[in-house]
């Protein structure tokens, strides 16, 4: 253990340090926005919003190298993809009442397909493996100061808004009723998912950032009777999961995103037997 | 008399469907009340979305407080089923209950007086004790009153209920239905359910809906016009100034 701690101030471990900074500093964003994907029940609209995130870096990448386009940079080009995604099939579902599944399994495959499509015909290495299964290599301070705009973007307008959040989560026909904008902030909601899965890729991958997404909040939503409790030990675990992850991934030399996503199963596993155990003995939380 | 609801030559349907409401036309005035009667699939909900400004007429008019319904929603209060709703939901029973006193544009915490509304519509619903508890937790009963507790904290003057019968708990039906009766004497209150449900004075209207409306008067509703409207044997208890009615086919589990 104090190897661990004397390592962690090695500078040639700058990486770890990055890593551990912003999976803590994410944790508040993932814990409030986590809660929300799993009480609206949007965590396969989230995996499609991460998945056409490559969409956006392979066209980004492309127009970066092929182009010349200095300025677009695979962040904006995941931003774009994600955002686009996640409101696409949003606005799909409001207003022409199509499937809401069928439209999210077109836009995941669509969304993979052609970020692949456009990195094949990209010049020079690539490390779409990083994308897919995130890479704790390639953090920086930048992204430490991504994260903190992802905490201001979403803690800000939850704490605000809870009100309405929460009776739109709860009922949205009735939040209608009384008036409350419930369209505007299920798509801002969209919105914000889809920043916060961007931020989370650099740390877990396209492929695993739904689970860090949903399995913190779902273990939570076993231990909690508010939505502010649920966010807050939501955050709690997300933060624990990503910590723990990262410090098992350099102890043992595993791969950091599966680590990270296994922790938070573990958890998720654990609140659930303890809830049905509990309800069993007909105790009521 | 000021009317509550108007409603004249209404016709609905979806997207180019069969009509679900055809030529409706209901009067309701200050100081009725009604049950909102029919079978499945007649367009009780509809006709309820309908005065809730939730859908558009094809045809027709309709007004509530005479304006268009999605004028007057701040001067009525509505009450779904509780299994239109997630049941694992982490709410408690105040938390619901305040809901009823959100409005666009709000933002921080509630009021005082919003806080004061929720408590005296706890109180008045019997679930005074339980306002911490987890809405999840509760029985389908008790879940069924926070969500009427709810349409109350926001004042209304017109009362929606969507099967506010089906799921009373047993031994509480006799308080359930004084509540109800006594909320009637201060506002309009419509009830919809799919078997003939309750009605309770002698002003109250017997509105029943199956495709087409007709109204009655409770106090002249007998089992010859049940069967018209149900097209198949319904029985009639009357008792008091009660009347309850019974499906006798179908629709009885």
């Amino acid at each position: 253990m104090t190897g661990l701690l004397t390592d962690l101030f090695r500078p040639e471990l700058g990486f770890l340090r990055y890593a551990l900074l912003a999976g803590a500093l994410a944790a508040p964003a993932v814990g409030v926005v986590g809660t929300m994907v799993v009480t609206r029940r949007i965590s396969s609209l989230a995996g499609a919003s991460a998945h056409a995130a490559l969409g956006g870096v392979g066209l980004a990448l492309f127009l970066q190298r092929v182009l010349l386009w200095n300025w677009c940079t695979p962040t904006l080009g995941a931003v774009a993809g994600a955002l686009g995604a996640a409101l696409l099939v949003g606005i799909v579902t409001l207003r022409a009442r199509e499937r809401e599944d069928t439209v999210i399994g077109a836009v995941w495959a669509l969304g993979m397909s052609l970020g692949l499509l456009f990195l094949n015909y990209t010049p020079g290495y690539v490390d779409w493996q990083g994308y897919l299964f995130g890479n704790i290599l390639l953090l920086s301070a930048s992204d430490v100061g991504l994260v903190l705009a992802l905490d201001a973007v979403v803690l800000i307008p939850a704490v605000l808004f809870y009100n309405s959040i929460l009776a739109m989560s709860f009922d949205a026909t009735f939040a209608e009723l009384r008036g409350i904008r419930v369209e505007l902030i299920y798509l801002a909601l969209l919105a914000i998912t889809a920043f916060t899965i961007v931020v989370l890729i650099n740390v877990v991958g396209i492929i695993l950032v739904i689970a860090l997404l949903t399995l913190p909040a779902a273990a939570a939503g076993c231990l909690t009777r508010h939505l502010w409790s649920m966010m807050t030990v939501s955050a709690l675990l997300a933060l624990l999961a990503v910590a723990g992850g990262l410090l098992a991934s350099y102890c043992y030399q595993l791969p950091s995103g599966p680590a990270i996503v296994i922790l938070a199963s573990a958890f998720y596993g654990i609140a659930l037997i303890r809830h049905r155990w509990k309800r069993s003995r007909g105790a009521s939380v | 008399m000021e009317n509550i609801v108007e409603i004249s030559g209404l016709d609905f349907g979806y997207d180019n469907s069969e009509p679900i409401l055809e030529n409706v036309n209901l009067r309701i005035g200050r100081g009725q009340s009604g049950c909102i009667v029919g079978p499945n699939g007649g367009g009780k909900s509809t006709l309820l979305k309908l005065l809730l400004g939730l859908l558009e007429p094809d045809r027709g008019r309709i007004e509530v407080f005479g304006r268009p319904p999605r004028e007057a929603r701040s001067r009525v209060g509505y009450m779904p089923q509780y299994h239109q709703l997630d049941p694992a939901f982490p709410a408690t029973v105040t938390e619901v209950v305040l809901m009823g006193r959100a409005s666009g544009g709000q933002w921080g915490r509630y009021s005082r007086t919003d806080r004061e509304a929720a408590a005296a519509a706890l109180a008045e619903l019997g679930l005074a004790d339980l306002g911490r508890r987890s809405f999840a937790a509760l029985s389908g009963g008790q879940r069924q009153r926070v969500l009427i507790a709810r349409a109350l904290a926001g004042a209304p003057e017109l009362l929606l209920l969507d099967e506010p019968t089906a799921n009373i708990d047993p031994g509480a039906e006799e308080q359930f239905y004084a509540t109800l009766d006594e909320l009637r004497r201060r506002m309009t209150v419509l009830t919809v359910s799919h078997d003939l449900g309750f009605v309770s004075r002698e002003t109250d209207l017997v509105i029943c809906v199956n495709r087409q409306v007709s109204v009655h008067e409770a106090a002249r509703f007998t089992a010859e016009t049940a069967n018209a409207v149900y097209h198949h044997e319904v029985n009639l208890i009357k008792h008091d100034h009660a009347c309850f009615c019974h499906c006798a086919g179908g629709h009885q589990p």
